[in-house]
């Protein structure tokens, strides 16, 4: 065995073709991915090349026609709807573009429920739910009701509910989808505090802005990754930065 | 340079070193640092051409140093500078060129030239992107300069995948 770690994810060979009214479609035409610890990935390309039915399989929400996808080291081949529906509990955490937070449960409520049904003892989950919430500066809040809040709001209440396990891997697919451009600088700027402490995140974004906030990016384009570029914000050639800011003399 | 120089100008005289801070904390951290001998070569410039005049003010123990102040066809220019409409940014004319030309030399292939072009702008994108976490937030200028810069590039980014999407098919 090498001496590398374990990477939180890893996909082979992964393909899921929609069969609806007219022609089969092709959403994912054999991916393989592997996402390292710690890593920031997104993913990048036009509306249909297939890129949420990809963070649909990675998170289990949909089974592969084809492949294998392994979570930390173990291969979910055999996993049923129940324990998927435990990883995204435990392993897993995903926010999606528009929110789905349960509209007639308290912020509060919303953000414990997940914690309660791993099987946290209530006040570690309500001392997890406070600290997560003040850190997303929705202190409070904790009595509101969803739909009383904005949208920006509401998905940070939705990412405090997708982190209070602590999953190792945070799946987020549009998560700015729905949001202004306030909103999606404020998600852009919390995903990158969370990237930074360790959370290891793949992000599912038509928006090049919060792509680059990633440490690396997958074009996906037809069901296939076109293209795949570690980026270091640190443009190697031409005029880079300068060029796009300049005034001309 | 010249005319945001004869505009911070017509908020009174100022010297040289004066222009430069004061052009440096209005636009931000992001934009790249006039550079002090730039600014006293252009206000020689605008001195010459009658927009602004200098005046030699003593200094104890120093050289003099050189004050401006904005003359009237200075304000004049400034005016009509306000005026009129400023171009609109253009297509990357150089990469246009490359991906239209590619198949006919079969030195380069149209996919390839594109993936290139993106990785260069998606790391533009992620130094902007930097910048605007390091910049100060109230900075309101300079966060709006550093926007405009990242909206560009989604545009051009936009555009890219455009391509892709019209040029893969024909694969």
């Amino acid at each position: 065995m090498s001496d590398r770690p374990t990477p939180v994810l890893r996909a082979e060979g992964l393909v899921k073709t929609h069969y609806g009214e007219g022609a089969p479609a092709h959403a994912v035409r054999g991916v393989d991915l592997c996402v390292r610890q710690g890593e920031f990935v997104a993913v990048t390309g036009p509306s249909g090349a297939g890129k949420s039915t990809l963070l649909h399989l990675l998170g289990g929400l949909q089974r592969p026609d084809a492949g294998s996808i392994w979570l930390d080291g173990d291969c979910t081949d055999a996993y049923g709807e129940a324990r998927w529906a435990v990883e995204r509990r435990k392993r897993i955490g995903i926010v999606f573009q528009f929110f789905n937070l349960v509209s007639n449960l308290s912020v509060a409520d919303n953000v414990e429920l997940p914690a309660l049904l791993a099987g946290v003892p209530p006040k570690q989950a309500r001392a997890e739910r406070e600290a997560l919430l003040a850190e997303l500066g929705l202190a409070g809040k904790e009595r509101s009701m969803p739909g009383e809040l904005s949208g920006g709001e509401q998905q940070r209440v939705a990412l405090a509910r997708a982190l209070v396990n602590h999953p190792p891997l945070l799946l987020a697919d549009e998560p700015a989808g729905s949001l202004d451009s306030k909103g999606t600088r404020e998600v852009m700027r919390l995903l990158s505090r969370f990237h930074q402490r360790g959370q290891s995140i793949v992000l599912v974004t038509h928006d090049a802005r919060l792509a680059s906030s990633a440490d690396r990016v997958i074009s996906f384009f037809d069901g296939r990754i076109a293209d795949d570029a570690e980026l270091d914000g640190m443009p190697t050639r031409g005029t880079g930065i300068s060029g796009v800011l300049e005034l001309r003399d | 340079m010249r005319l945001p120089l004869l505009a911070l100008l017509a908020r009174g005289p100022a010297h040289g070193y004066e222009l430069k801070q004061d052009l440096e904390q209005l636009l931000g951290s992001a934009y790249p640092q006039p550079n002090v001998g730039q600014v006293y070569v252009t206000l020689g410039r605008l001195e010459k051409q009658g927009l602004i005049e200098g005046e030699d003010v003593e200094q104890s123990s120093r050289p003099n140093k050189k004050v401006y102040h904005l003359t009237d066809s200075g304000r004049e220019a400034l005016r009509a500078w306000f005026e009129e409409p400023e171009d609109e940014p253009r297509v990357r004319d150089e990469f246009f060129m490359k991906l239209a030309l590619a198949p006919q030399t079969g030195l380069a292939e149209q996919i390839a030239l594109i993936n290139k072009q993106r990785r260069q702008y998606l790391n533009t994108m992620r130094h902007l992107s930097k910048l605007a976490a390091a910049e100060d937030r109230d900075n309101r200028i300079a966060q709006l300069l550093i926007e405009g810069a990242m909206l560009h590039l989604q545009a051009d980014l936009d555009w890219l995948e455009r391509c892709q999407e019209e040029l893969e098919e024909l694969e």
